[in-house]
Formats: C-alpha cells, sequence, structure tokens
C-alpha cells in the first residue's frame, strides 16, 4: 500500500472534481493521514479469505421481462437543468 | 400536551376520537415553532401539505378506520432529506441537488403512508449522509436538545433532534456506519438499524449501496417496533431487499430476558471509554443480569479493523453512487466548454468538503494499480469481520455495547480533523459490514452536563423481533427512556 505516490490532482481528475489549490493542499495531507491509518489492514493475513461485496448472498436476481409502468418523459426531464424538444441539452461534445 | 405522547399514546388517542390528526399535526407545527429556532433539526416544512395529509387522515377516521389495519393513521413522521416524496425536494443537504423535486414516492415512504402516516418537513443530516455530526450539511448545524453547543451526532441528526425536541413523533433515518444509532445515543432516543435487505433502499439516495439500510428513530422501543413493521418487507423494485416475512414486531414485546444470553465482545471495552459512558453501560449490563440475561464474554479480534475497512468499502461505494450528480439531468448545473469541465465544475461546485474528500478516497482505492491494495483486502477483512460475528452468534442471542465511546462532543471539535471524526463510529460500523441488525436506546446520563448514554444490542441477521424484545425488557426496567430534554 503505497500512499506517497497519491497525486491529488489525478485522482480528483479521475472523480471529476475540480479543486481549489486551497482544497489540493488540505484535502491531500488528510487524505495522507487516512491512508496511513487504513495501512492497518496490512497487519492481516487474509490468504485464502474470500472477499465479500455483499451481506446477503443473492445473485441474479431477475424478474420477468415484462413492461411496467414508468415515470413519464415529462417528469423525467422536468429537473433538468437545460432541455429542449424532450432532450437534455449539454454543450457540445463533436466538432 | 399533545406533542410530548409517544407515536402509540398519540395512535390511541386518535383510534379513541380523542385528539384528531389535524391536532396533532398542529401541535408539532407548534412545537417546530416555539423550539426549531434553537434546535435547527427540520430543513423545510411544506405545512399545508402535512396538514392535507392529516385531514385525509381526520377523513379516513371518520369513515371508521381503524389503527388495528393502519397502526400510524394520522401520526406525523419526519423523514431525514435524502427519501424521494412526490413532488417534494429531496437534497441531502447538499447543495448540488439544487431546486430539485422528485417525481415518484420511495417504496418506504408509499409502505408508511399505506400505514396512515403524515409524513412531513425534511429532517437535516450530513451532506449525503457523510459525517458523524450533521456540521457537514451545507444548511447549517443541526443542535443538540440536551446541549444547543453540541451536535446531535450524524449523519440523521436531524432525525434524533426533531424526535428529542418533540417536533414530530418519530422520524425515518438511513445508517450505513451508525448514521441511525449514533445520533440516537448521543440525543437519547431508540435507533434502530435493520438487518441489510430487511427494508427496501428503492427511492433512497444511495451512499454506499452494501451498508444503506433504512430505520427509525423513535421515543421508546415499542414506537420503534411499530414504524419498523410498516417499513419492512420485501421489494421486487430493490433487488437486494430479502424475501423473508415480517413478524409482528409490537407482538413480540414484553416479558423479561430468562434464558437469553448477552454477548459482552471484549474488543469493544477498550482504554479511552468515557468513564461516564462506561459506567452507564457497567450498570446496563447489571441491570440485564438482574432481568434473568446470561452474559458471556465473547471475542470478536477483527474489530479494531472495522473502521479503515469501513472506508475502503463505503468510500469506493460512494465514488460511483455519486457519479450520477453530474449536473446533466437533474440539480445545479455549473457550465464548462465541453461535458468533462461541465462534470468538474459542477462536482467542484456543488459538493461540500467531506463529501469531495470521500469520492476522491474511493476513486483512488478503486484505481488502477491500487484496487488489489486496498479494495480488495478490505472485502477480505470484511469476511473476517462478518466471521466474528457468526462466531460470536454460535455462543450468544445478542451482543451488548456501548453505542459511542463518548457523549456528544462540541460544534467544531472535530471538523478539522476527519479521522478523529471517524473514529467515533468505531461501534456502530461492524454491525453494517457484516450486515446483521443493532439497537441503540438510552441507558443513562453523564454528570455535568447532563448529557444521554447509549447502549447497543446488535443481533443476528433478521432477528430485529428478539433485538426489539430484549431491548423492550431493559427500557421498561429503567427510567431512561421517561427522561427529556429541557428546551
Amino acid at each position: 500500500m503505497a500512499d506517497n505516490d497519491f497525486d491529488i490532482q489525478y485522482v480528483a481528475n479521475l472523480a471529476r472534481i475540480a479543486l481549489s489549490p486551497e482544497e489540493e493542499g488540505k484535502l491531500s495531507t488528510q487524505l495522507g493521514d487516512i491512508l496511513g491509518y487504513v495501512k492497518k489492514l496490512e497487519e492481516l493475513d487474509v490468504t485464502g479469505v474470500e472477499p465479500m461485496a455483499h451481506a446477503v448472498p443473492m445473485a441474479n436476481v431477475l424478474r420477468a421481462d415484462e413492461v411496467q409502468p414508468s415515470i413519464s418523459q415529462e417528469a423525467a426531464l422536468a429537473n433538468a437543468p437545460r432541455q429542449a424538444n424532450s432532450l437534455f441539452v449539454v454543450p457540445k461534445i463533436v466538432e | 400536551m399533545l406533542h410530548e405522547l409517544t407515536l402509540c399514546g398519540l395512535a390511541a388517542k386518535l383510534d379513541a376520537r380523542e385528539v384528531s390528526a389535524r391536532e396533532a399535526m398542529q401541535a408539532c407545527l407548534d412545537r417546530i415553532d416555539a423550539v426549531d429556532g434553537r434546535v435547527s433539526a427540520f430543513m423545510s416544512v411544506d405545512r399545508d401539505d402535512a396538514l392535507g395529509q392529516a385531514d385525509a387522515a381526520d377523513a379516513a377516521l371518520a369513515k371508521g378506520a381503524t389503527h388495528a389495519g393502519q397502526p400510524l393513521l394520522g401520526v406525523p413522521v419526519s423523514m431525514k432529506d435524502l427519501f424521494c416524496i412526490r413532488g417534494q425536494p429531496a437534497n441531502c443537504s447538499s447543495k448540488i441537488l439544487g431546486d430539485f423535486r422528485s417525481p415518484y414516492d420511495g417504496t418506504v415512504v408509499r409502505k408508511l403512508r399505506d400505514a396512515g402516516a403524515v409524513l412531513f418537513g425534511r429532517v437535516n443530516m450530513d451532506e449525503f449522509a457523510m459525517g458523524s455530526s450533521t456540521e457537514n450539511s451545507a444548511f447549517g448545524r443541526t443542535h443538540n436538545p440536551w446541549d444547543l453547543e453540541r451536535v446531535p451526532g450524524g449523519s440523521s441528526g436531524g432525525s434524533a433532534a426533531a424526535v428529542v425536541a418533540q417536533e414530530c413523533f418519530g422520524s425515518i433515518g438511513t445508517d450505513t456506519g451508525g448514521s441511525i444509532r449514533q445520533p440516537a445515543a448521543l440525543c437519547g432516543c431508540v435507533g434502530l438499524k435493520p438487518t441489510y435487505g430487511r427494508v427496501s433502499r428503492y427511492g433512497v439516495v444511495a451512499f454506499a449501496s452494501s451498508l444503506d439500510q433504512v430505520g427509525p428513530l423513535a421515543r421508546d422501543v415499542r414506537d420503534s417496533a411499530v414504524l419498523l413493521g410498516a417499513m419492512a418487507g420485501h421489494d421486487p423494485r430493490d433487488s437486494t431487499s430479502v424475501p423473508t416475512e415480517v413478524p409482528d414486531y409490537v407482538a413480540g414485546l414484553g416479558g423479561d430476558l430468562k434464558g437469553i444470553r448477552l454477548g459482552l465482545p471484549r474488543e469493544y471495552l477498550i482504554d479511552g471509554i468515557d468513564p461516564g459512558v462506561r459506567a452507564a453501560f457497567d450498570e446496563a449490563v447489571k441491570q440485564c443480569e438482574a432481568l434473568g440475561a446470561e452474559i458471556h464474554e465473547v471475542s470478536m479480534p477483527h474489530t479494531e479493523y472495522g473502521v479503515a475497512t469501513y472506508y475502503i468499502v463505503a468510500t469506493a461505494e460512494a465514488s460511483a453512487n455519486l457519479a450520477r450528480f453530474d449536473g446533466i439531468r437533474y440539480g445545479d448545473r455549473v457550465d464548462g466548454d465541453d461535458p468533462f469541465s461541465l462534470y468538474c465544475n459542477t462536482r467542484g461546485r456543488g459538493f461540500g468538503e467531506e463529501v469531495k474528500r470521500r469520492i476522491i478516497l474511493g476513486t483512488y482505492v478503486l484505481s488502477s494499480g491500487y484496487y488489489d491494495a486496498y479494495y480488495l483486502r478490505a472485502q477480505k477483512v470484511r469476511t473476517l469481520i462478518k466471521r466474528d460475528f457468526e462466531q460470536a452468534f454460535e455462543s450468544v442471542d445478542a451482543l451488548i455495547t456501548p453505542t459511542v465511546p463518548a457523549p456528544a462532543f462540541k460544534a467544531g471539535e472535530k471538523m478539522d480533523d476527519p479521522l478523529q471524526m471517524y473514529l467515533s463510529d468505531i461501534f456502530t460500523i461492524s454491525c453494517n459490514l457484516a450486515g446483521t441488525c443493532g439497537i441503540s436506546l438510552p441507558c443513562g446520563f453523564t454528570g455535568d452536563p447532563k448529557l444521554p448514554i447509549g447502549l447497543q444490542i446488535l443481533g443476528k441477521p433478521f432477528e430485529e423481533s428478539r433485538l426489539l424484545q430484549i431491548a423492550h425488557a431493559y427500557e421498561q426496567a429503567t427510567p431512561w427512556h421517561r427522561e427529556r430534554a429541557v428546551l
């Protein structure tokens, strides 16, 4: 668990979060402390232990492939910051 | 005064037609006017909507509806600000959701409505349920009714404070690492985290999907049993909800603790527990013994790894869940020249500090090159923690521990040290990782200042009935649940 190479700008970019220089400094220090703390887990031998993603083992919970009621297009668009012609409006993606 | 009643006390009076639902709702609104300026539990109250629901309950009562059929008929219940309620805001105490209004009712909301509840008022929380003090709300902090300088706990701090300040008859919160039990302990009410899968998460804004669970905060154990009964059950809309029968939680109450085996986990009784908390806990253990319980010491050797495991698993899941807040489909948008900068600007401006910290941590532990070292290892330790519970439950029926190592702390005390804040959840976190159920109930007060202390009981998966029965026996033998904060 190497945390010395923790690059706040790189990770914030992956997370799509713009940070101010002050935030970068503060978060970097705090996350360094937290990563130092979670190093505790290295003390344990986990050889042969199954990872657990979920408390209740259930797999492939499926329902019948039938059309069911859902919210209307109008309701789905009602909260959009920008919309037009029944579509969400976003900045231009391709030239 | 009406607002002083328990939920069951109010339901009995409504059923007897001694009071109307409108009077009960008005009593809550009057109480909010009288005390919420100091407590700040509520973010908003839609008064017309609340009184309209109360009138509808009165109309049903006039037509002969009963509380045997609808146990919550006409009972005002407040909701943490992360439940989808049709036509109402759900801000998660964050700026990023802007003027969002939910287009649908979540399952818990629908079930509570079916039981007759008047769902009113959004109560404060830590932003996206990330925090232990309700100080991480973008809309200001909530105050502990016992000492306004102190925090109510979190993240369901608004729920706990509203119940204890008698501004509602019960409140619905969520618990991802202790977010129901910890504020219940710090404010002095009952808080129940059901087993993972017991209550549907459909229509609940997700923080960490493998840990989140919805549960009640209430004045006493019986009230908690009624609320849980109304919410529990399988929901086809939540594929992680478990199709098992929901017992009658109220009918299961009563009796003593004869033959009940309670486990005292050695690793929870660490140095560093506040002496007042320790004394109250030791007294509570004696009380349980006097009521007939057998006390056994048990060992849960991986307890000390709970917080580290949690802050990897929970933040990893949060980083994925909160990707949906991107300024495209709902919430506030901060423009950019291209979608990438729009996302970064929107999220940089919209999320508060703790949320950014956790998303970035979660992104890191899942990122290429670090996944095995952090996330996969934490998932394996999670297995070890779950095994601790399974082994303990082979010899005991439930575990008893303090809920929190110390009483409510002062606002601002831990805001600059996130790690210290995280460590206040040390006794509540393992229950979520193991996916089992837990309850916190009052077990005494510290001396000066007088602050509530919580007793935690952890039960086997889907044995909420037993948990409530044990808690009820203890509660009925002690005076703590009758204490009221003076406001």
